[in-house]
């Protein structure tokens, strides 16, 4: 494994002459069979993320944002079938015999995960659970695992370390406990950090403190950050570059202003256009019309055509691929005639059709 | 604790005294039992002619200095015979316990790592016919298998006969025999031991067995579990220090409970296997009256509870460091 990633090291010029990304996902795709029935919860995700480079990952609730993460590091579980193309640092992981896999998990891509409640295990020390993330990579002892830990604690701005150090996760709060789960992720100085809904389950005051934790330590690290949320004002206010999945696949990248400028998916649209705003007065809150479908019962064509309000008869037969569209990506194939964008006018034309429901 | 105890031997005392039984019988030869001057002389020697009340009294009082009466039968006091026994069933026990836990904690983790595989379901028939199976069957079954057909175990009894045994340090055979340092005793003693206490920890592995998988499968789909992975740990390690330790404050209530139950519960085990513990001591005292004796076991048995139960509270503490604070 060493001589491969010696042949392709971090920013290295690849054949093209273009700077290989830090992590280059191609249509990954992710099926599973349960009970003789087969459904893709992923359809198609593509993503690069360079070095140092924050991209937020937006969508809702069972759209795949996660079990695409999940799936790039290997960590789904044993009935999924995973396809495409997850290039890490030139090295490809799709396929990667489990015991390389797990030296590159926790070593140069870690993960942090939505419930700082149940993402510690409640009958080890923290300190000891940071040092265990220490000791699988490291050659140190105990003693010096432990050290690194007290450091760590340290490092996510938790006070007193060293009595933290030896306490059980149920002694924590919970933006404290996401914070020891941060330290042990970047235990070991990864390249990469995938942040699943890291602030979700946190109060609002915290999730500002545990987002500035990250974004200092993703600043002085160097490290590349993905962000999965499903809060457009999280993207808004810490990405670079966004990607928002729909049903299992990416509809939209572009970077951050781009984005919520000029968007060009119909979808990402109706999230904007759902943001409640304090300047205007709006008597209800716009939502897209309908409900996501279910796996295993995607609606024929674009997946987003039945709620859409640009949808025309093409969109019910044929599924647009990610075009595209000047440095940015779009899967509409009105993505470059969508009339101009703006969030005030796309909610009362809406609430005016009555599409609303009360 | 005090309190349960004084209870314990309240119940036991009482519950002889409202059985139908004729204690007399017990001790006066039936020849003699017309005699009128021959049972008032049992009566008044045993103190069966006093008013309850005044016997429970005594049998406390003597109890505090530690003397639990006299044997009916065997006419030494019930103590004695009851340290003599004790050792033979807690040396059965434990290592049945060794037998049933390893087994079921085994047998539990790869059953839940592996659901609704081929080893899920070897390891549900095994636990269902450990723990439905009787064991007079079972152990007469096997016994005919290893012992009569194949001739690789030897019989019933605790040690061969004819071998020259160390002397009691602890009671435990295998123990003194090492202690004593006679290979021959040990082995001998080693190879009667296995199969009673197999027997017995089959019956107990089938309920932990089923209680580590129910709970392993739960811990499994735990957030930690995944961020385990995601730092790069072996399943192995995940299975074991981050899964399995999370499922021990149930099955160690499990495992007290077991241990306290076989301690008095291995009767027909011992039986079977003519095991000279405290099973076997129990059933000859019940068959023949012999209160004291019947007394002594019961108490014996609602102290091992007790203490059982206890080590269980402490060990709870060690496995679970949420109990700690509180």
């Amino acid at each position: 494994m060493s001589a491969q990633i010696s042949s392709a090291p971090p920013g290295a010029v690849d054949k093209t002459g273009e700077r290989e990304p830090l992590l280059s996902i191609r249509g990954l795709r992710v099926g599973f069979r349960r009970a003789g029935n087969q459904f893709e919860a992923v359809r198609g995700i593509d993503l690069n993320v360079a070095k140092g480079e924050v991209v937020g990952i937006v969508g809702e609730s069972g759209s795949g944002k996660s079990v695409g993460m999940l799936a790039a590091l290997g960590l789904t579980s044993k009935n999924a079938v995973v396809t495409g193309s997850v290039r890490f640092n030139g090295d490809e992981l799709v396929g990667k015999p489990a015991r390389e896999m797990r030296k590159i998990r926790g070593a140069r891509i870690a993960m942090i995960f939505q419930d700082p409640l149940s993402s510690l295990n409640p009958v080890m020390t923290v300190g000891a659970q940071i040092a265990e993330a220490v000791r699988l990579h490291q050659r140190v002892t105990r003693k010096q695992a432990m050290a690194r830990a007290v450091e760590l604690l340290h490092l996510v701005a938790i006070p007193q370390p060293e009595r933290r150090v030896n306490q059980y996760p149920h002694e924590f709060s919970g933006g404290m406990r996401q914070r020891a789960v941060i330290a042990m992720a970047v235990a070991n100085d990864p390249d990469l950090l995938i942040a699943d809904e890291p602030t979700t389950a946190l109060d609002v005051t915290v999730q500002a403190q545990i987002l500035s934790v990250l974004r200092s330590l993703q600043e002085r690290l160097g490290l590349g950050l993905v962000l999965i949320t499903h809060d457009l004002g999280v993207v808004a206010g810490h990405a670079d570059r966004v990607a928002v999945v729909y049903s299992g696949r990416v509809v939209e990248q572009a970077s951050v202003s781009e984005l919520f400028a000029d968007p060009r998916h119909p979808y990402t649209r109706g999230l904007i256009a759902s943001i409640p705003n304090l300047e205007e007065s709006r008597e209800r809150l716009f939502s897209i019309d309908g409900s996501p479908p279910a796996l295993g019962r995607l609606p024929g064509g674009c997946a987003f055509h039945p709620r859409c309000i640009h949808a025309e008869a093409r969109c019910g037969i044929e599924d647009p691929p990610l075009h595209d569209i000047g440095g940015r990506f779009s899967a509409c194939h009105f993505a470059t005639t969508l009339p101009p964008f703006h969030s005030a006018t796309l909610a009362a034309a809406s609430l005016d059709k009555g599409s609303v429901a009360p | 604790m005090p309190f349960l105890v004084l209870g314990i031997v309240t119940i036991a005392f009482l519950i002889t005294t409202v059985t139908k039984g004729d204690p007399l019988t017990a001790i006066v030869a039936e020849q003699q039992m017309s005699n009128p001057e021959v049972v008032a002389a049992a009566k008044a020697r045993w103190g069966l002619d006093r008013p309850l009340p005044e016997r429970y009294m005594i049998y406390l009082g003597n109890l505090l200095s530690g003397d639990l009466g006299t044997s009916f039968i065997t006419k030494r006091n019930v103590g004695t015979d009851i340290l003599y026994r004790l050792p033979a069933t807690l040396e059965l026990v434990f290592a049945a316990m060794i037998f049933g836990t390893t087994l079921g904690i085994v047998l539990g983790v790869l059953a839940a790592y592996f659901r609704n595989s081929l080893i899920d379901h070897g390891a549900r028939l095994f636990a269902l016919f450990g723990s439905s199976l009787p064991v007079f069957w079972s152990g007469l079954g096997l016994l005919f298998i290893f012992s009569v057909m194949l001739n690789w175990l030897p019989g019933p009894g605790r040690v061969d006969a004819r071998l020259a045994l160390p002397p009691g340090i602890t009671g435990f055979l295998t123990i003194d025999s090492l202690l004593a340092g006679n290979l021959t005793v040990f082995k001998d003693a080693l190879w009667h031991l296995l199969l009673p206490a197999f027997v017995l920890g089959w019956t107990v592995s089938g309920t932990i067995s089923r209680l580590v998988r129910a709970n392993m499968l739960d811990v499994m789909s735990r957030e930690f579990v995944l961020t385990a992975r995601a730092k790069g740990a072996s399943e192995f390690r995940v299975v074991i220090v981050h899964a399995l330790r999370n499922t021990m404050v149930p099955t160690l209530t499990v495992i007290g409970y077991s241990f306290a139950y076989l301690i008095t519960g291995a009767v027909l085990t011992e039986t079977i296997f003519s095991w000279p513990g405290m099973g076997s001591y129990a059933v000859e005292a019940a068959r023949a009256l012999d209160f004291p004796a019947i007394i002594g076991v019961t108490i014996v048995g609602g102290l091992a509870f007790l203490v059982t139960n206890l080590i269980t509270d402490i060990l709870y503490v060690v496995a679970n460091p949420r109990v700690r604070l509180s």
